[in-house]
């Protein structure tokens, strides 16, 4: 028992890094019904921006944060308008494509300035608690607490504010809400800062928790985030949320109780099935597709 | 100065020319109709004048500010609503948001603010939502105001289509085909009903519209569109009995 609560404690560190990105997918998905295959990338950048700015500035941890939060959602923002807008009236696969070489391109401009794997500086005391057996470590509190704040603040924004109206209703019928006097081209910067801004906050804890970076980290993780957010039906955000602990928890359990190398291959099995019976994801809906 | 000035506007789709030196001169509280067959080029001239589509060529200006080139959301700042055809309302949001969306270029707080929960945010969006409310409960709307848009019946959606268009706060109000898919009797209260908003809301307002019954009813001038060039303009009886009218609707050897 003990220990299946340790696993599960575990869990939900990973899960809400998972959910954090997934909800970058989720919500440029929402609004521009395009993958953003760039996202993994942008997450790495996230941690990279945090090594540079523990390592080289010296900052602490809520500085360090900060700035690498609003790097990114800047390098999100110029991505969308240099990469992504002219192709707004394409065929979805045509961005979709653009995306990823977008992604391959933040890679090896990584690589270009560190060709060797990186070590991130400890910003926070470490220290553990015991309750029960089960020992907890600061680490992990500010991990799952940070991100579920996010996730709460998110979620007001989205469905309290104007904005988050503004982007509700975009998902629903782009063309008219210009009509409306919206401007439209402002809702896509703000969510694409807001969503790459989540990714960034999950590099950063990422790298604290797994303190070794390298210029490939976003391509798994970047990938299970997106199956966590298809998991939780693409497009909505409360069901990323939701697949992120999923993923997370699924891959965490199958590693505790069975030989770790069967990880990947029965989580994804798993996620494999359960789009069987729920192809529009968990709290996705089937919705016509407009012309 | 008129209201809205259309100067040989010309609209091309590739090589189809969709309208050709459209021209209008609108003064403020005038109600006028454009009619046509189908693929006359009606929904396009509303189209241009929303800021949709870029003219080709020609001019139209909003009390004297150019729309060419403007982008919509700052053309529906500048006070022109329109509705839709087929009705195009925010199915997933509740009646309310679908008005309330409708006051964004009107409100007036930070980012910050609206995270928080603070200051101004607090006054505007209780200013929004009860502006709203009070424009739903004028078109008898605010029983619904919590209800997903898409569950209303068919004519209170249309309804709704209108509340929103004038929680904008415009002048100029374009109607692409309000009275689709009405049955006579419902045809007669919308006659009504267009002339209580004008009123009410002090607007002016062009119609698109393929009813006759509709468009002779209420509109004070017609502009008759076909193939994108206008064949006829005038008065309704005018209009009834113009033969170049006709024919267009009728074909050759029509009505006479």
């Amino acid at each position: 028992m003990t220990y299946f609560l340790q696993q599960l404690l575990n869990a939900m560190q990973l899960g809400s890094i998972y959910a954090l990105i997934a909800l970058g997918y989720t919500m440029v998905y929402g609004i521009l019904t395009m993958i953003n295959f760039a996202h993994g990338d942008l997450f790495m950048v996230g941690a990279f921006l945090c090594f540079i700015a523990a390592t080289f500035l010296k900052l602490p941890f809520v500085p360090t944060l900060l700035l690498s939060m609003a790097g990114v959602a800047l390098l999100g923002v110029a991505i969308e308008r240099v990469a992504y807008k002219p192709l707004r009236q394409a065929p979805r696969v045509s961005a979709v494509i653009t995306a990823l070489g977008v992604g391959l391109f933040l890679e090896n401009f990584t690589l270009v300035f560190s060709p060797y794997p990186q070590h991130v500086p400890a910003l926070i005391a470490n220290r553990t608690w015991t309750i029960g057996g089960v020992s907890i470590s600061s680490l992990q509190i500010i991990i799952i607490l940070l991100s579920i704040a996010l996730m709460i603040i998110l979620d007001l924004v989205v469905r309290r504010t104007m904005v988050g109206m503004a982007m509700r209703a975009i998902s629903w019928d782009k063309s008219i809400v210009p009509l409306m006097g919206v401007p439209l081209d402002l809702i896509i910067s703000i969510t694409f800062a807001i969503g790459t801004s989540l990714g960034a906050a999950a590099g950063t804890m990422y790298s604290l928790a797994f303190p070794v970076i390298d210029p490939y980290m976003g391509i798994l993780v970047g990938w299970k985030a997106f199956i966590s957010a298809v998991v939780g039906g693409i497009g909505n955000i409360r069901g990323a949320m939701i697949g992120g602990f999923i993923l997370g928890g699924v891959e965490i359990m199958v590693a505790a109780f069975m030989p770790s190398t069967y990880r990947d291959f029965v989580a994804f099995g798993l996620l494999l099935i359960l789009l069987i019976f729920r192809p529009y994801g968990i709290l996705g809906k089937p919705r016509p597709q407009k012309v | 100065m008129p209201l809205l000035q259309a100067k040989q506007v010309t609209h091309y789709f590739g090589g189809l020319c969709a309208v050709s030196d459209f021209n209008l001169d609108l003064a403020a509280g005038e109600l006028i109709g454009i009619i046509g067959p189908n693929g006359a080029g009606k929904t396009t001239i509303f189209n241009l004048i929303t800021g949709v589509y870029r003219a080709t060529r020609g001019s139209i200006s909003m009390n004297g500010v150019e729309l060419v080139g403007k982008t919509p959301n700052q053309i529906t700042q500048l006070g022109i609503a329109r509705t839709f055809q087929n009705i195009r309302l925010f199915k997933e949001l509740s009646v309310l948001d679908n008005v309330r969306i409708a006051n964004y270029s009107r409100l007036n707080y930070t980012p910050l603010e609206a995270m928080l929960h603070v200051g101004r945010y607090r006054s505007e969006e209780k200013r929004v939502a009860e502006k709203a409310l009070d424009l739903l409960s004028v078109f008898r709307l605010d029983g619904w105001a919590e209800e997903r848009a898409a569950n209303l019946p068919y004519g209170s959606q249309r309804r709704l289509e209108i509340v929103r268009a004038l929680a904008t706060g415009p002048q100029l109000l374009l109607l692409d085909e309000p009275a689709a898919g009405m049955n006579p009797n419902e045809i007669m209260q919308l006659m009504d009903f267009i002339h209580w908003i004008r009123d009410q809301f002090k607007l002016t307002i062009i119609l698109i519209e393929h009813q006759m019954r509709l468009v002779m009813g209420i509109c004070e001038r017609i502009k008759v569109l076909d193939f994108g060039a206008t064949i006829a303009e005038g008065l309704p009886e005018e209009i009834r009995n113009n033969p170049k009218v006709l024919e267009a609707y009728l074909g050759e050897g029509g009505e006479e």
